[in-house]
């Protein structure tokens, strides 16, 4: 079985390591935050300007001054702080953040993102993407392994405009973990009841299966 | 008088903005937005406004007052989702978008505010944001040649200021607002209170009044919320 959104959230929650400041973008990414594991200490950085973000407030707590870049209300964890918005790309810019996970209509085998435009559709804009995806230490990427045609999203090269070049290290698909490597990419794992082939099958870019390839844990 | 920069209300404070004129609005999403001056604008009915502001609000408030009323000819921004009327008039040609790139967009204004003409971000490399930029390699890793920013006014909205346009910006209103205020040729600044120099804390001090032509004290603030969550 694929896994869902859910899931791939708890898959890269085990690549969430003790001291690391984060990024979470949104949609499959924000979910990361619901499976940090207990026994390790992480912050969570807003690009629109805060670190040692928390969780949803409670009704009474709502604050209007209070967002996460996603524009939904939030709280800050005890030793959190706010800055402006140029202050929070520098840290990004300057790669302070660790791990920046966001999601993608499509990778390539080279490590290319896109996720902000479909010609010929409305054009909302990239926000902070392209700053995210050309600084980060770390990026991995969130997604389905297939668009709603069934077409694979892990291509050759990129079809749709680019939101930036050679910078995503890793994919968390609904059927598999890959690795971007300079030999394309690797599947290390791939999800309970998903075969190897179905995979090959559904990744259009070049795919080295690793030797040592394991069932995902969770 | 004299470093005193406070003024009646909105509606004085932005009274000689002119069309065509290119202004700054503070913000993110609707967290922060001087709600004060874009109601005042709309009733002055001043037009061909470019508006540099990371979002163009939504239907019913924020900037999104200002587009339907066509007044904005152009928006510069890193994100307009969430907003109708922007759409249909982009799709008709009624409107400009330059979509710029989040991190760029304020650094470009923050590099404005330090007179700071140019900088070099990666962001945007290899993308078709990087068309007819100026590419330069430093440490081995490409960089795009941004231009700072500064437009003819800046309107920001903060949670105090004094009476010299000292500024403090809670949680995360400082958004964009921060830098705005420091780079245009008239900052204007609605504020929630206004208080005597002396009663805001040297320390905690955003935005200096060197920075602030105008401020007032504003009313009636909806501050609404464009993403209610809470815990489950």
């Amino acid at each position: 079985m694929a896994l869902s959104k859910e899931q791939i959230a708890k898959r890269i929650a085990q690549e969430l390591k003790d001291g690391m400041y984060v990024n979470l973008g949104i949609g499959i990414p924000t979910l990361v935050s619901n499976y940090v594991p207990g026994d390790i200490h992480i912050m969570l950085q807003s690009e629109n300007g805060l670190l040692g973000m928390g969780p949803y407030p409670e009704e009474k707590d709502i604050d209007a001054d209070l967002i996460n870049a996603g524009k939904e209300t939030v709280t800050l964890l005890k030793g959190g702080v706010y800055f402006d918005s140029a202050e929070s790309f520098g840290m990004i810019r300057a790669g302070k953040v660790d791990l920046t996970v966001l999601g993608a209509m499509e990778v390539s085998e080279i490590g290319d993102i896109a996720n902000w435009k479909i010609p010929g559709k409305m054009v909302k804009g990239m926000g902070g993407a392209m700053d995210l995806v050309a600084s980060a230490k770390n990026i991995i990427v969130a997604m389905q392994h297939t668009n709603p045609k069934g077409e694979s999203k892990l291509l050759p090269r990129c079809t749709l405009p680019l939101t930036g070049v050679g910078c995503v290290k890793k994919v968390v698909s609904d059927l598999g973990v890959f690795d971007v490597t300079d030999d394309g990419f690797v599947c290390l794992e791939y999800a309970p009841g998903v075969s190897i082939d179905e995979i090959k099958a559904k990744t259009a870019g070049k795919l080295r299966i690793a030797d040592d390839v394991k069932e995902m844990v969770f | 008088m004299g470093l005193n920069k406070v003024v009646a209300g909105a509606d004085v404070a932005i009274k000689d903005i002119p069309s065509g004129a290119t202004l700054m609005l503070g913000g993110f999403g609707l967290c922060g937005i001087p709600e004060n001056c874009i109601a005042a604008l709309v009733r002055r009915g001043i037009n061909e406004l470019t508006c540099i502001s990371n979002n163009a609000g939504v239907d019913d408030f924020g900037l999104g007052l200002l587009l339907q009323t066509r007044q904005i000819k152009k928006m510069m921004s890193s994100y307009v989702g969430e907003n109708a009327e922007f759409e249909r008039q982009l799709l008709q040609g009624e409107l400009e978008v330059d979509l710029i790139p989040q991190g760029t967009l304020a650094t470009r204004i923050a590099m404005g505010g330090w007179g700071i003409p140019a900088f070099f971000t990666p962001a945007g490399y290899g993308t078709e944001i990087a068309e007819g930029k100026e590419i330069r390699e430093f440490n081995g890793k490409k960089y795009l040649m941004e231009m700072g920013l500064v437009s003819d006014f800046s309107i920001v909205k903060a949670s105090k200021g004094d009476t010299l346009g000292n500024l403090v910006f809670e949680k995360t209103t400082k958004n964009f607002s921060q830098a705005m205020a420091k780079a245009s040729k008239i900052t204007i600044a609605e504020v929630e209170e206004l208080v005597e120099p002396g009663e805001l804390d040297p320390e905690e001090i955003h935005v200096a009044g060197i920075y602030v032509h105008r401020i007032f004290k504003g009313s009636n603030y909806e501050k609404r919320i464009e993403r209610r969550t809470i815990k489950k």
